[in-house]
């Protein structure tokens, strides 16, 4: 189950988004978030859509392979889907026991259940076709005038590529160390919820312990290699806008500019 | 007692475009009692077999009987099996976790449901048996120095008393001493405890010295299985898959197309000296 | 003046208890000579715990001695003006394949040193395009790291330190965690950067089959160096490696088990075919 985190992975195709500027890329995001949270209405709902079948088309990214991305969530999906169902007041559709269903919590929580399986889909279209390095060289230079306050712009977009690389590296570090404590006869599936927590201990002390040596090691790494913050470094990779980024950002105006149109007249 | 593999097949990511058949087909029986080498380069789904034997990976079809019992029948107890079928993984140390060597090792008797008391006789017994040094004991496990940490998760497998022993690569990263020490550990315990093991290894050397019997994966498939000798007879064979016969085997190939009629089948050094001084001998004796 | 030159270098780990109170001190190096060419190719051996990797991590100055002097390159490493002139020309490889490799891409990883060290944009893909050739990764340059094998991950981090050009490559157990294929790959790469393009390399191991290859060899106990020579002359000695925790390849073991039963076979046997000759020569 852990394995189908898609989050953070790359999935390397050729395409236009590919190849974009992230800089686009996470513009783009942002207003598509923005989109997703402040549309109403059947028509918001079609708009949002339609725009993130595009995306996903354009990417060429198998859609089957970001729906597992989905796995993930389905916990948050349903707790949340249930507050909204059950919490929201208004005209009572159904009642069990003492819970009452309400029509505005039914619709509140279909609508809170797309928003956030679009955001996932939405963000991870993001990350399937940015490799974290061109993601955090995007953010570092999007950010660079935080510098100015001293904020640590590139330390903070190192850090971010970094755990980007490791987190699959401890994923399946996660997956071994569980079944080396199954193999020991460790219980990580039934019991109430202390139990349940308490019998995390042998899978999460491992973890950290190998995490910490992981880091440490890698320090050592990229001190070797003459790792000195982000002074007086170069980019294999610099970033330039090109043609299809400058159309892009029309594009995504565009797309702002319907979303507050309609949020407007209708 | 055995246990039996029937036609396991495993198929991981089916129906993607990454899936990877990673065992076909495989007929295995284990017997009570031996000492088994499985050998394999990396991909050859030795790992992946192994951790059907304690049921942690279900296989996607074809059955497998501990001592005649079906492990995927619904009432079969698959806790049991895990303290029956004992997997040490592969850089064991990183699964300890408790602040004392000894609260560390009684963690699997303790999930077994035995009390505290038998737990810390098993542990005894079992730290004991891996040969560390009683003053250790109470020690947190992480001062330890990798070989002792090893012993250490070993001991953690060997409290909860198996019968079958199975131990991914015990000897990865250790210097020359501590594989020696570890791997003549488990041959004691072999011998003394009468214990089954399974021992994957990626050292010819190593499993020509000390298993009994060889499984050769490849490719999800057993390639070979037989006494170290009948495997490594077809050395050309492992060859062409990425693997090779001890050193040894190669130098008494190269004696005998010399002309010198050494014992070909020699797979350890014993062996090869013993066969080398014979025919040399032999060759003094005649003239 | 030698490429690596140390005289007496030695490094104290000051261990101390929750208050802070020195409760030991552990002597890593005591006392370690070093004389190393340009072009040379150094294995040094050692149990684990010797102090081998102590003494690699030294080379490159992410660790400083407690005493004695080490020269790198002509620089003194105790000069702290001269700590990223020695990092560059002295370049790292370590044991955990996973853990040094920074980016997600390989090619992107290779760039991560040149970008540091602040190398042009159009030189650095050069680089990285010959150190990936050299490694014979190019055809990988577009992966992610973690779908490769360790026996590539290593490449890759090799090909990372070739990027920055150094004089010199300090290799840290690279092969402890592979499997054998992986770890004739890694080797076989390392020689032909020796081979080829000159570069001293210095691998730090405890595999004896390993250090055949090299020129000279350093026998490392207890902090000190306490055998070094050709590798023949250090495998004629076996009964001494062992009581080092060491071990002899199995046909120079074989050969000088033939030897102790009064064999006329020559010391320090490397390889099958030395073997077989000495044994044809005596039929």
């Amino acid at each position: 189950m852990i394995r189908d985190i898609t989050i953070g992975q790359y999935y390397p195709a050729d395409s236009v988004i590919h190849k974009l500027d992230p800089r686009v890329k996470l513009f783009g995001v942002v207003i598509y978030v923005i989109s997703l949270f402040t549309f109403r209405g059947i028509w918001g709902f079609l708009l949002v859509t339609l725009a993130l079948a595009a995306m996903i088309k354009i990417s060429k990214v198998p859609f089957r392979f970001m729906v597992k991305g989905l796995k993930a969530i389905v916990i948050i999906l349903i707790i949340t889907a249930m507050f909204n169902l059950f919490l929201t007041p208004g005209e009572t559709l159904v009642t069990i026991w003492k819970i009452k269903i309400t029509k505005e919590g039914l619709k509140s929580a279909v609508f809170m259940a797309i928003r956030l399986i679009y955001l996932i889909l939405g963000t991870s279209t993001l990350t399937l076709t940015t490799t974290p390095n061109q993601l955090t060289d995007g953010m570092e230079k999007a950010f660079r005038p935080l510098n100015h306050i001293h904020v640590p712009v590139h330390e903070v977009a190192m850090m971010i590529s970094i755990a980007l690389r490791f987190i699959p590296i401890l994923v399946e570090e996660t997956d071994k160390i569980m079944k080396a404590q199954i193999a020991r006869g460790a219980d990580f599936e039934s019991g109430n919820l202390i139990k349940k927590a308490k019998a995390m201990v042998p899978l999460l002390v491992p973890l950290f312990i190998s995490a910490f040596r992981r880091a440490n090691d890698l320090a050592l790494a990229m001190e070797a290699r003459c790792y000195n913050g982000g002074a007086g470094r170069t980019k294999m990779k610099p970033l330039k806008y090109q043609k299809a980024d400058h159309i892009s950002y029309l594009v995504i105006l565009g797309y702002l500019v319907i979303v507050i149109l309609m949020r407007v007249l209708l | 007692m055995s246990i039996i593999l029937d036609k396991v097949n495993y198929v991981y990511s089916e129906k993607t475009a990454y899936e990877v058949h990673a065992l076909k087909d495989i007929n295995l029986k284990i017997e009570d009692g031996e000492f088994i080498g499985i050998i394999g380069h990396t991909g050859s789904g030795k790992s992946t077999l192994i951790q059907h034997l304690n049921g942690l990976v279900k296989a996607t079809s074809g059955g497998i009987y501990y001592n005649g019992r079906d492990i995927y029948d619904e009432d079969f107890n698959m806790k049991e099996l895990r303290g029956k079928v004992g997997l040490v993984f592969q850089y064991p140390e990183h699964q300890l976790f408790e602040t004392t060597i000894f609260a560390d090792v009684c963690f699997g008797p303790l999930n077994q449901g035995l009390s505290k008391k038998e737990a810390e006789l098993q542990a005894f017994t079992a730290l004991r048996s891996v040969g560390l040094p009683e003053e250790y004991w109470y020690q947190s496990p992480f001062e330890l120095s990798g070989g002792q940490k090893r012993r250490v998760a070993i001991a953690g497998v060997l409290a909860m008393k198996p019968e079958v022993l199975v131990l991914d690569e015990p000897t990865a990263g250790l210097d020359p001493q501590g594989r020696d020490e570890i791997l003549d550990q488990v041959a004691k315990m072999h011998k003394e405890l009468g214990m089954t093991i399974i021992l994957v290894s990626h050292s010819m050397e190593d499993v020509a010295k000390y298993v009994d019997r060889l499984i050769v994966m490849n490719h999800g498939s057993v390639m070979f299985d037989g006494t170290p000798k009948e495997v490594f007879h077809h050395y050309q064979e492992l060859e062409a898959v990425g693997l090779a016969a001890p050193q040894v085997t190669y130098l008494m190939h190269e004696l005998r197309k010399k002309g010198i009629p050494v014992d070909g089948e020699a797979t350890t050094i014993e062996e090869a000296k013993a066969s080398i001084l014979k025919c040399f001998q032999n060759r003094e004796n005649r003239s | 003046m030698n490429f690596i030159e140390a005289r007496k270098l030695v490094h104290e780990y000051i261990r101390r208890d929750e208050e802070g109170n020195v409760e030991g001190i552990d002597t890593a190096l005591d006392g370690v000579d070093l004389d190393i060419k340009q072009g040379e190719f150094i294995a040094v051996l050692g149990h684990n715990g010797s102090g081998k990797s102590t003494l690699a991590k030294h080379l490159n100055v992410l660790l400083q001695s407690s005493g004695g002097t080490l020269w790198v390159d002509g620089k003194d490493t105790t000069d702290e003006a001269n700590v990223w002139d020695i990092r560059k020309n002295a370049g790292m490889v370590f044991q955990n394949p996973d853990n040094q490799i920074i980016a997600s891409v390989v090619e992107e990883d290779v760039a991560f040193g040149p970008e540091n060290i602040g190398i042009p944009t159009d030189e650095i893909w050069k680089r990285v395009e010959n150190s990936l050739k050299s490694v014979g990764m190019i055809q990988y340059r577009e992966h992610s790291p973690n779908k490769l094998s360790g026996g590539q991950k290593q490449r890759v981090a090799i090909a990372g330190v070739m990027a920055m050009e150094p004089k010199c490559i300090v290799l840290d157990e690279p092969t402890a965690m592979l499997d054998p294929n992986g770890r004739k790959e890694v080797l076989d790469a390392v020689e032909k950067l020796n081979k080829e393009k000159g570069v001293t390399v210095i691998l730090i191991t405890h595999y004896m089959e390993e250090v055949i290859r090299a020129d000279r060899v350093y026998v490392m106990d207890k902090g000190k160096v306490v055998m070094q020579g050709t590798p023949r002359s250090i495998f004629s000695q076996v009964d001494i490696l062992k009581s080092y925790r060491l071990d002899v390849p199995q046909i120079t073991l074989l050969a000088h088990e033939l030897r102790k039963s009064g064999m006329d076979i020559p010391e320090g046997i490397l390889t099958r075919q030395e073997l077989v000759d000495a044994l044809c020569r005596l039929y």
